[in-house]
């Protein structure tokens, strides 16, 4: 069988979320890679250093550059021939295209698995991660996406793919890119960082989240929020994490002001070590959290900081 | 203008849900439900175009058994004009939603379509580019702002990085995000007045379309629960377990 994955990157960086799609295509079969972008050699060169790699896709042009649904949905179906399966990590991007792709092949699509029992039958988590479905799939070509942190990342290097390029691309002229908002940050991306520190409503304000960051620079961590804290606009939509927002898996995950609904909780109950800071002994945050402090994080959140320094 | 949005009969989000003994799915008798709170942002962004006098009709559509009648309900009492149901009591896939959803606008001829970018039963979030992938559409998912012009709609929406903006060639898709809107609640005398406005049921097989699952479901069971964990005196003993016990920082 024959796996096509579709790397997430932005024409310069490969994102690690292609390294934990490829592992997960790799339980699948012989996995080729699609690299669909504007100027994104740097991108292809990457991919191909990736283990198991066997071939890697570059097809480029401008109609590709912003990843626009409308023209990169045409492209996998024309390369969608024999492949078995065709997996995209389920970023907001993979979220934008996979559908597409599945409805032009006249197909289910599989969505956030987060692993593989066999060829046809994959788990995926619903209802905000409260049950997970096992589901099996009769259709010929499989269109899946992959909730990375189900999955180890392949090694980004030792592979040695074949580059080829793509031709025939087209723009559909249904759409175009108008222009980014993006959050500029030296930390780490939240879904790859080995710790995340999150802040909610009980954080009051934006101009309190820099005593989050201040021990997020501390631990190299990531800062996230709950959906209640962006939208009182105290930080940006992508600071989301939950069942509508980002999944996390991270090392330690530290909530700090945040109640603990099922909604949030889908979003990070896969962390390894959990602490939750809050000053209501009640919140059910602490049914999730491995080590809770109950306390007033305005006490509380400065001292960790002091302690972190000794 | 004619304005589509599409609602989802789902159990409500402050429902604990529990899976059924044997396995196969989750407990849904004598359980509350609601409309998808994506599409109720949905609605409510319609109603808005209408009051804007961008849109000149809002049609609320469902997919869904006899009951989904309530959801369209809701959507005409929050200020839909009129409703139409798939009725079916099949469990439907986002597939088999959009091809139906596809043979309505075909019928109707809206400009624009409005659904939620997931439900938060399945949490699949496909339907939106399903129906714009076989309608040859442009689609604008993720929204969480809007501007029409002639002919064009601007979309900012949420991606992982930020913020995005497209511009999509009408008529298009859109699937709604959180920070689109606020939802109003229906009042009384709406409630009212939406028993009044008329919701044409009609099914799959009256619209020729296959609606068969093509997964199965081979089993549902509960994930994994977290092991109890302790409460700590202070911030000192918090760092001493990080860094001696869990050993993460
Ligand atoms: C369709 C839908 C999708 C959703 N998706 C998401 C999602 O993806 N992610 C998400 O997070 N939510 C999501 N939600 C929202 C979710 O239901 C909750 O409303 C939200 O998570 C609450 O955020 P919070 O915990 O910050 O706020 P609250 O529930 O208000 O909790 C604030 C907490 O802070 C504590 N606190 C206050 N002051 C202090 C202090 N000084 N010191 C210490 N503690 C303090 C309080 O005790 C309280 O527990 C969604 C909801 C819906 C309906």
């Amino acid at each position: 069988m024959s796996v096509l994955v579709i790397a997430e990157h932005d024409n310069a960086e490969l994102k690690p979320a292609t390294l934990s799609t490829v592992a997960a295509a790799a339980q699948l079969g012989d996995v080729d890679i699609l690299v669909a972008g504007e100027n994104c050699n740097a991108v292809a060169n990457t991919a191909a250093k990736i283990a198991g790699v066997g071939r890697v896709l570059k097809a480029d042009a401008l109609a590709l550059k912003t990843g626009l649904a409308e023209n990169v949905a045409p492209l996998i179906v024309q390369l969608s021939s024999g492949y078995s399966h065709i997996l995209a990590p389920a970023t907001t991007n993979g979220k934008n295209i996979m559908p597409r792709v599945a409805a032009l092949l006249d197909v289910a699509q599989i969505s956030e698995i987060t692993s593989v029992v066999s060829a046809d039958t994959f788990v995926r988590p619903i209802y905000a991660g409260n049950a997970m479905a096992t589901v099996q799939s009769d259709d010929a070509i499989k269109i899946i996406t992959v909730r990375t942190t189900g999955f180890d990342t392949a090694p980004a290097e030792g592979g040695s793919a074949t580059l080829e390029d793509v031709s025939n691309i087209t723009d559909a002229a249904l759409s175009s890119f108008a222009g980014q908002e993006l959050t500029v940050s030296e930390r780490p991306e939240l879904t790859s960082a080995k710790v995340v520190i999150s802040g909610g409503r009980g954080m009051q304000s934006g101009e309190n989240f820099p005593m989050l960051e201040k021990i997020a620079d501390k631990l190299g961590a990531a800062v996230g929020a709950s959906r209640a804290a962006v939208d009182a606009g105290f930080v940006p939509n992508d600071y989301q994490v939950g069942q509508t927002g980002k999944v996390v898996a991270p090392d330690l995950y530290i909530a700090v002001g945040i109640s603990g609904a099922i909604q949030h909780l889908a979003g990070m109950k896969d962390s390894k070590v959990i602490v939750a800071i809050n000053k209501d002994e009640e919140a059910p945050i602490f049914q999730v959290a491995d080590y809770g402090l109950v306390a007033d994080l305005f006490e509380a959140v400065p001292d960790l900081s002091a302690e972190l320094n000794k | 203008m004619k304005v589509l949005v599409a609602v989802k009969r789902v159990v409500d989000y402050n429902v604990k849900i529990r899976v059924n003994s044997n396995q196969t799915a989750v407990e849904t008798a004598n359980v509350k439900m609601s409309m998808n709170p994506f599409d109720e942002i949905a609605v409510e962004e319609g109603i808005r175009l209408k009051e804007a006098g961008t849109a000149s009709e809002l049609i609320a559509f469902s997919v869904g058994p006899k009951q989904s009648q309530e959801t369209i309900r809701t959507a005409l009492a929050m200020g839909a004009d009129r409703g139409i149901l798939v009725e079916t009591d099949i469990i439907v896939e986002p597939l088999a939603v959009a091809k139906c959803l596809k043979a309505i606008v075909e019928k109707e001829n809206p400009d624009l379509v409005i659904v939620g970018k997931q439900a938060i039963d399945d949490d699949s979030n496909q339907t939106g580019q399903m129906l714009a992938a076989l309608l040859g559409w442009s689609q604008g998912t993720f929204a969480s702002k809007l501007i029409l012009s002639d002919g064009s709609i601007k979309v900012t929406r949420e991606v992982d990085g930020g913020l995005e903006t497209v511009d999509l060639k009408m008529p298009a898709v859109v699937t709604t995000d959180l920070r689109l809107n606020e939802p109003r609640y229906a009042s009384l005398p709406n409630i009212m007045k939406a028993k009044k406005k008329t919701i044409d049921v009609t099914n799959p097989e009256e619209l020729g379309i296959d609606i068969s699952p093509r997964l199965t479901v081979l089993k549902v069971e509960e994930p994994a629960k977290r092991l109890a964990g302790v409460m700590v005196e202070d911030v000192v003993q918090l760092v001493d377990k990080l860094r001696n016990e869990a050993k993460v920082i």
